[in-house]
């Protein structure tokens, strides 16, 4: 009951003109920040931070807007990851898999107001359940030690295999090209240089944003200009848009797979050292798993495949608030700037920040509600307005979509060299595209690489070698279990899998000729 | 050594508040100044910055917004080079820095950077280093801890936010040489990302012991999860009486994290003294102060020659330190 009128409270601080304001303006910027591959909300609320001051906007109405953004970002992530595919940001990449399928079948526009309806349940239920659980849900970021996030690392790896290709070695060749990336740069543990070839630019590592934009957005380029050569462009995109809301059925079906998609992002969000990406790979995997055993549906457009990455990814982002406000621990880039920002206006984030700044905390809950709300009320209107990008001849779309990855790569470092370093990607992805290789899971390596070796040192060290450690846990075993059975059921469907996938193949052939 | 300059910096700090009067340099104005961060977003020098760029500009000294880059790699090593190779004539940038600025110029870990490759321009602020445990700890004392260290160094192991060889690591480092640990590489430290990352890790109980900074361990400290048995500072602090030095516990080890900022060496002397003046004008400011204090970080400030003397002293120290602990040759 306390929580509740305290909760009023936090209302009452939000639902003021001035703050409706923000709240719409955040959306928006985020949105279009979310929308923009390369721009993720880490950049976008670093962006808006000088404006937000300058303004000379009070505590809580900064860290509505900011807040707004973040949401905002996170919901804007989609949109290009449909219509393009191409992920907005990092998190939303899984959304590729098969929302771009479903626009490509001529169901952009439900995919769109779908995920944007996922969006809202996983960030809703998320906020709510930081609403009731933020000091309670510190206790479960607590029982994850060093051995124990390797294993859950390693259970996102053995269910890799469940993803993307029909080839399970492409897969595995795919994520050890991503772990081998994410070697590059210098040593976390020792700070020495490893394959930077005393290139200063290379001593944090590639970031994953250059590998992202160049994998995906890049290598999308390079194959359009390689088709469009001899060709005359063909000046209408043959592709429909089909009807803008999806209808109440396949809402309605989707809504398990949100369910599981929210669960498992919040609980990746709430732990500091997974984040969004994990939660909303692991929402897809796992929910290809239980409802798709045969590969005959996912990775083809079907919308649960949206649905699940989709509430995965906002429930993560809500549940990263956790370990933000209540240990100042941030679990993602975001959070980070978030706990920048809070500092910066004098509050200390950490286990006193409920007691010491009700308001502040009560206000950024309400902030949240309040912007989710905003959200969808403007996702969906607009979801006719972003389909008509698949309108735009791509002879126009691609020289855009080329010069947004330039300029938003260039802004996050200054540096021509990053934005070479994507191009080099753009390369890769290209040839990895002709030979079939799925992209997924190497941007899955470069993400989760690092902390996995990370995390696996420091369980080392901890144990003076003792490898048993990472079996020295119950939480351990029952990650360890997970990760078996991920990685051994899908063989056993294997057989059944081939003989359907070949099935379908030919099929597609019949069609396409 | 480190207790030198802090004594010092202690003059300074003096001086500081008391009697400095705004010096602002003539014929020289900011126009769209610049700070870069050496880090990502939400770090220690993206704080120095931001904090910066907003004090200035509510003060008046700049007209014109200060932009906030992020220059993250190397752990400042790119910035430091992207200001020395193509910013060198650059007045209107500052960078931020820290006791990790210093301590990596000493170590080498910027690729052949020497102090005088840019202009130190000012410190503002700085932060003991302290030794906590969890509430549940069986260590009362720094010499209890000490004690089994002596005993077998494999047994306690100690998180810290950087890398091996860093501040953090050579804090308890220098403690353990102190209690008399030959091999003070024997110790068991543990690297996390960051402060906030190492104490997860001490709450959840992975290690004993956190080695780190005094301000990133205060809210953790009023809740009542961890305790500070040893704090590095040449004295008690005045807001926390109760919180003992491992001075007085028999190890003489001080080690404080300063914070400021450089500029490229060859910007004019002009843009050198308005900037000076700038940060001066700056830490002048209540409202700067409770900022400061609100982080946990003591006033140091250092300008000019003292500033100069002050680095200098800073990278001889580390230097030295590394030298006889094996981190460098």
């Amino acid at each position: 009951m306390e929580t509740l009128s305290l909760l009023a409270d936090g209302f009452s601080v939000a639902l003021t003109a001035q703050n409706l304001f923000l709240a719409v303006l955040g959306c928006f910027l985020g949105t279009l920040m979310g929308a923009l591959p390369g721009l993720g909300p880490a950049n976008g609320v670093a962006i808006l931070i000088p404006i937000a001051f300058s303004l000379g906007l009070g505590p809580t109405p900064s860290l509505i807007l900011l807040t707004s953004v973040y949401y905002g970002a996170m919901y804007g992530g989609r949109i290009s990851s449909i219509l393009l595919n191409i992920p907005g940001d990092e998190p939303a990449m899984m959304t590729c898999l098969d929302g771009h399928p479903m626009a490509l079948n001529g169901h952009a526009g439900e995919a769109l107001s779908l995920s944007g309806v996922a969006s809202f349940v996983g960030a809703f239920v998320a906020t709510c359940g930081l609403v009731v659980l933020a000091p309670q849900l510190v206790k479960i970021a607590l029982l994850f030690g060093p051995a124990e996030y390797f294993v859950l690392f390693t259970v996102a790896f053995a269910t890799l295999g469940g993803i993307s290709s029909t080839n399970q070695a492409k897969s595995a060749f795919a994520a050890a090209l991503g772990l081998g990336v994410a070697m590059i740069g210098s040593d976390s543990q020792t700070g020495s240089q490893r394959f930077t070839f005393d290139h200063i630019h290379l001593y944090d590592g590639i970031d994953f944003l250059i590998a992202i934009v160049g994998l995906f957005a890049v290598s999308e380029v390079f194959i359009f200009l390689e088709r469009h050569r001899g060709q005359s462009p063909n000046a209408t995109n043959a592709t429909k848009i089909g009807r803008i809301l999806p209808d109440f059925g396949m809402i309605k079906r989707c809504l398990p797979s949100m369910a599981r998609g929210t669960g498992l992002g919040f609980f990746a969000g709430v732990l500091p050292g997974a984040g969004a990406s994990l939660g909303s790979f692991l929402a897809y995997s796992l929910e290809k798993q239980t409802v798709d055993h045969d590969g005959k549906t996912f990775g083809k457009g079907d919308p649960r495949g949206v649905a699940a990455p989709e509430a995965g990814n906002n429930a993560a982002s809500g549940g990263a608030l956790v370990p933000m406000l209540a240990l100042g621990v941030p679990g993602s880039g975001t959070t980070a700037v978030l706990l920048a920002v809070l500092l910066q206006l004098n509050i200390t984030p950490g286990p006193l920040l409920f007691q010491k700044n009700p308001d502040v905390v009560w206000g950024l809950i309400a902030a949240l509600f309040i912007a989710n709300f905003i959200l969808l009320a403007m996702n969906i209107p607009l979801v006719g307005l972003f389909t008509r990008v698949l309108m735009v001849p791509t002879r126009i779309l691609m020289p855009v979509v080329a010069m947004i990855s330039f300029v938003g790569i260039y802004s996050i470092t200054g540096s021509t060299f990053d934005v070479m370093m994507m191009v080099g990607f753009g390369f890769a992805g290209w040839v990895l595209r002709k030979l079939d290789v799925p992209l997924v899971p190497i941007i899955l390596g470069i993400l989760l690489g690092n902390q996995m070796e990370v995390n696996l040192r420091r369980a080392m060290t901890i144990s003076d070698g003792d490898w048993s450690v990472l079996v020295g846990s119950p939480l351990a075993i029952i990650l360890w279990l997970v990760a078996i059975t991920g990685f051994v059921l899908p063989m056993f469907m294997g057989k059944r899998m081939k003989a359907k996938m070949e099935k379908s193949r030919t099929e597609g052939v019949s069609e396409g000729g | 050594m480190i207790k030198k300059t802090l004594k010092l910096g202690a003059v300074a700090a003096i001086i500081a508040t008391g009697a400095f009067s705004t010096v602002q340099a003539e014929g020289f104005k900011a126009e769209n100044p610049h700070c870069i961060a050496p880090s990502n977003p939400g770090g220690g020098w993206d704080f120095i910055c931001r904090t910066t760029a907003k004090y200035l500009f509510d003060l008046g000294v700049i007209e014109d917004s200060m932009q906030v880059t992020n220059m993250s790699g190397g752990g400042g090593g790119v910035a430091f080079a992207h200001v020395t190779k193509e910013r060198n004539e650059d007045n209107n940038l500052i960078v931020a820095a820290s006791m990790s600025t210093s301590a990596r110029i000493a170590q080498g870990i910027y690729e052949g950077a020497v102090q005088d490759d840019v202009h130190f321009l000012a410190t503002f602020g700085a932060e003991y280093g302290a030794i906590a445990v969890s509430k549940d700890s069986k260590y009362e004392t720094l010499t209890q801890m000490m004690d089994d260290i002596l005993a077998d160094p494999k047994s306690v192991g100690i998180a810290g936010g950087s890398s091996v060889g860093s501040f953090d690591h050579i804090k308890p480092m220098l403690v353990a040489q102190k209690a008399g640990l030959e091999d003070v590489t024997q110790l068991k430290y543990v690297s996390f990302s960051g402060g906030g990352e190492a104490m997860t890790g001490l709450l959840s109980g992975s290690v004993e012991a956190l080695s780190g900074d005094f301000s990133e361990m205060l809210g953790f400290l009023e809740s009542g999860d961890i305790r500070i048995i040893g704090i590095l500072a040449p004295e008690r602090l005045k807001n926390f009486p109760d919180i003992p030095t491992a001075k007085e516990q028999g190890y003489d080890v001080v080690g404080a994290n300063w914070r400021g900022l450089y500029m490229p060496a060859g910007a004019s002397d002009e843009a050198k003294e308005f900037w000076k003046g700038a940060i001066m004008t700056m830490v002048e400011d209540p409202g700067f102060q409770e900022t400061l204090e609100a982080a946990a970080i003591a006033p140091f400030n250092n300008f000019g020659d003292d500033m100069y003397q002050f680095v200098a002293g800073s990278i001889a120290d580390v230097k030295k330190l590394s030298k006889e602990i094996g981190i460098i040759e």
